[in-house]
C-alpha cells in the first residue's frame, strides 16, 4: 500500500469517519443449503455509512449469498444482521429502505418503463398520477425521461440496465445492494455505467454494497473491497481504496489505480490458492 | 471527461433502438408490406376459387348424381333455400360455443388461480381435471343427458367439459413460470399475495392463458357438435350437428353440405376472433406477437 498515494483530503462523498456506528453489520453469518452446501462460513462484516463496499471473488464464494440475507431473501443459518442506526429495529425485521438490482435488468415485459419504476411505489399503494413526480425524476436521474413509454423489448441492454437502476432509486434507498449489475453488459456501456453509478453514488450519500467479479470494477467504484473466497464462503481480506473520488476515465489509465488493481488481484489469487483446488 | 451526462449518454447508447421506437416498428417498407398483405388474401381465394371450379366441373363431367356429391350451386341454393332452418341451429350451436367458452375460460382461469395459491388444493383437484379430460366426451355423454334437465343443458355440459382442460392446463402453466427474480423482487418490495397475483402472476401468464384459449375456442365448437350427435337431441331447439344427421337420414346431401360449410366458417369465425385477441394484447410486448426484425 505504501505505493498509494496519500489523498485523504480530495475525498469527498461516501467517506465517513471511523467512529460513527455501522448501517449494517453481519455477526457471524453462515448459510447452509439444505443439500448440505456451505454456501457462506461466518462472515462477519461492518457496512459504514456512505461506504461504497465491493464483495469479490470466485464463483461459489457466497457474495450473492450474502448480499441476499442483507436483502432480507433468505434467513442465515447461523449469526445475525444487525441495524444499529435503524430506527425500527425493535421487531429485528424492517431495515432502513434497501433497493436490490439484479443480475439482469428484471424488468416486467407487458409494462412501460414508467410502470416498471412506478412498481415499488404502486406496491405500496401510490396511485398513478401521485407517482409521476418520483417516478419521473428517478428515470431522467438515470437519462430516460424520453424512454417513459418504452417497452423492455424496445430498449438496448444497457438502458434496461438503466431503467433497472431508476426502479432500485425510485424509493430513495439507503442502501443499495447490487449483484453483478454490469456483468452481461459490453465493456463501453458498462464504463458509462459505472461513471453514472459513481456520479449518482456522490449526489445522494447512499451506502452500496456491491457484488462484483471483476477486480477492475471493484477497484474503479469502490471505497472498499472485500475479498472472499470460496468452499466454503468466506471473507479473507478488506481492502481500502483510498483514492479520491469523483473518479473519471483518467483514473482508469492512473498508477494509482493499476497499483490498487495489483494489490487487489493479489489478494484475490491468495484467496483462491488459499482454498481447495478442484 | 468528468462523470458523463446521463442524457447524452443516454441518448447515444439509444440511437438504434430510439428510431424503431419513434417510428414505430415497421422495419419493412410499406408498399412492399402492403402487397405481401394482399398477396395473403389474393392467394387463398384464387386457391378456393379453383378448388370449386374443379369441384363444378367434376360433378357435371361426370353426371355425379345430387345426392351422392351435390354441385357447388346445389349447396349455394340449398344454403338460401334452408336459410331459416339452418340460421336458427347455427344459432343454437353458436351460443352453446360460446356459452361453454365462457365457462371454461371463467371455470379454468379461477381454478388454475386457487390451485397455485395452495398446494393442497393443487394435490386435491389436479388429478381429477385430468381424468375428466382423458375419458372420452362420448363416453360420458350418455350419463350427462340421463342427469342434466335438458339435453341442451346436457349438450352445454359436454361441450364446457372439453373447452375447460386447455384452459385450466395453460393458465396454471402460466402462472407457475413467472420469472424467479421478478418474484423476488416483488417479495423484497413486500407484495402481498394478491398484489403479486395481479401485478405480476396474471401478465405473466397472459400468453399461455391466450394460446389455451385459441385452443379452448377450436374445442368447444368440435365439442358442441359432437355431444349433440352423443346426446341425440332433435327437434326444434337443435344445433347444426342434429341438422346434419337429419340431412343425411334423408338423403338432403345438399342441405348437409351447407351445414357443414356453415360449422366451418364458424370454426374459422371462431379461430380468428381469438388470434385477434391473443394479438391485440400481445403486440406490444411479446416476441410471440412481434415481427422478427432481420
Amino acid at each position: 500500500m505504501s505505493a498509494v498515494p496519500e489523498t485523504a483530503s480530495l475525498v469527498t462523498a461516501g467517506r465517513v469517519p471511523a467512529s460513527s456506528r455501522p448501517l449494517v453489520r453481519l455477526n457471524g453469518v453462515s448459510k447452509t443449503f439444505s443439500n448440505g452446501t456451505i454456501a457462506l462460513k461466518d462472515m462477519t462484516l461492518d457496512v459504514g455509512q456512505g461506504e461504497f463496499i465491493s464483495l469479490l471473488g470466485p464463483s461459489g464464494c457466497g457474495k450473492s449469498t450474502a448480499l441476499r440475507i442483507v436483502a432480507g431473501l433468505g434467513e442465515p443459518s447461523s449469526g445475525s444482521l444487525d441495524w444499529p442506526t435503524s430506527e425500527h429495529n425493535a421487531a429485528g425485521q424492517p431495515e432502513p429502505e434497501i433497493s436490490f438490482v439484479f443480475q439482469e435488468p428484471t424488468l416486467m415485459p407487458w409494462a412501460t418503463a414508467f410502470e416498471n419504476v412506478w412498481l415499488p411505489l404502486r406496491l405500496k399503494g401510490l396511485p398513478r398520477k401521485a407517482a409521476e413526480e418520483p417516478v419521473m425524476e428517478a428515470l431522467s436521474m438515470v437519462g430516460l425521461d424520453q424512454f417513459r413509454d418504452a417497452y423492455p423489448r424496445e430498449l438496448s441492454g444497457g438502458m434496461k440496465m438503466r431503467v433497472s437502476i431508476a426502479r432500485a432509486l425510485v424509493t430513495r434507498p439507503k442502501l443499495l445492494l447490487m449483484d453483478e449489475p454490469f456483468a452481461a453488459l459490453d465493456e463501453i456501456t458498462r464504463f458509462k455505467l459505472n461513471n453514472d453509478l459513481l456520479r449518482l453514488w456522490q449526489r445522494f450519500g447512499w451506502t452500496v454494497i456491491f457484488v462484483t467479479h471483476s477486480v477492475y470494477e471493484s477497484v474503479y467504484l469502490s471505497s472498499r473491497i472485500v475479498v472472499m473466497a470460496s468452499r466454503p464462503g468466506r471473507v479473507v481480506s478488506d481492502l481500502a481504496i483510498d483514492a479520491p473520488y469523483p473518479r473519471d476515465e483518467a483514473f482508469r489509465t492512473s498508477p494509482v489505480y493499476n497499483e490498487h488493481c495489483r494489490h487487489t488481484s493479489a489478494a484475490l489469487h491468495a484467496a483462491m490458492d488459499g482454498g481447495e483446488h478442484l | 471527461m468528468t462523470a458523463l451526462d446521463p442524457a447524452n449518454g443516454a441518448a447515444k447508447e439509444a440511437s438504434p433502438a430510439s428510431v424503431q421506437h419513434n417510428d414505430t416498428p415497421q422495419p419493412v417498407p410499406r408498399a412492399e408490406e402492403a402487397s405481401d398483405r394482399l398477396m395473403r388474401l389474393i392467394i387463398p381465394a384464387v386457391m378456393l376459387g379453383l378448388l370449386v371450379l374443379l369441384w363444378a366441373w367434376y360433378v357435371s363431367a361426370y353426371d355425379v348424381p345430387h345426392y351422392i356429391l351435390p354441385s357447388p350451386w346445389r349447396v349455394a341454393q340449398s344454403l338460401v333455400n334452408d336459410w331459416p332452418t339452418l340460421s336458427s341451429a347455427l344459432l343454437v350451436t353458436l351460443k352453446i360455443t360460446f356459452m361453454a367458452l365462457g365457462l371454461a375460460l371463467a371455470g379454468g382461469v379461477g381454478l388454475a388461480i386457487i390451485m397455485t395459491q395452495s398446494r393442497w388444493v393443487e394435490l386435491a383437484i389436479y388429478p381429477y381435471a385430468v381424468i375428466l379430460q382423458v375419458t372420452p366426451i362420448v363416453a360420458i355423454a350418455p350419463l350427462i343427458v340421463i342427469y342434466a334437465p335438458t339435453t341442451q343443458v346436457a349438450v352445454l355440459i359436454c361441450a364446457f367439459i372439453v373447452a375447460f382442460f386447455p384452459v385450466l392446463s395453460n393458465t396454471t402453466q402460466g402462472l407457475k413460470s413467472t420469472d424467479h427474480n421478478l418474484l423476488n423482487l416483488f417479495e423484497m418490495y413486500g407484495a402481498s399475495r394478491w398484489q403479486t397475483l395481479r401485478y405480476l402472476k396474471l401478465p405473466a401468464a397472459l400468453p399461455y392463458f391466450l394460446a389455451g384459449l385459441k385452443i379452448a375456442g377450436g374445442l368447444a365448437l368440435i365439442a358442441a357438435v359432437v355431444a349433440e350427435f352423443a346426446a341425440g337431441s332433435a327437434g326444434a331447439n337443435s344445433g347444426l350437428a342434429y341438422r346434419l344427421l337429419e340431412s343425411q337420414f334423408r338423403l338432403n346431401i345438399p342441405r348437409l353440405f351447407a351445414a357443414l360449410l356453415l360449422l366451418s366458417l364458424t370454426g374459422v369465425l371462431i379461430f380468428a376472433l381469438t388470434s385477434a385477441v391473443s394479438h391485440l394484447l400481445l403486440r406490444r410486448w411479446h416476441e410471440s406477437a412481434i415481427r422478427r426484425e432481420n
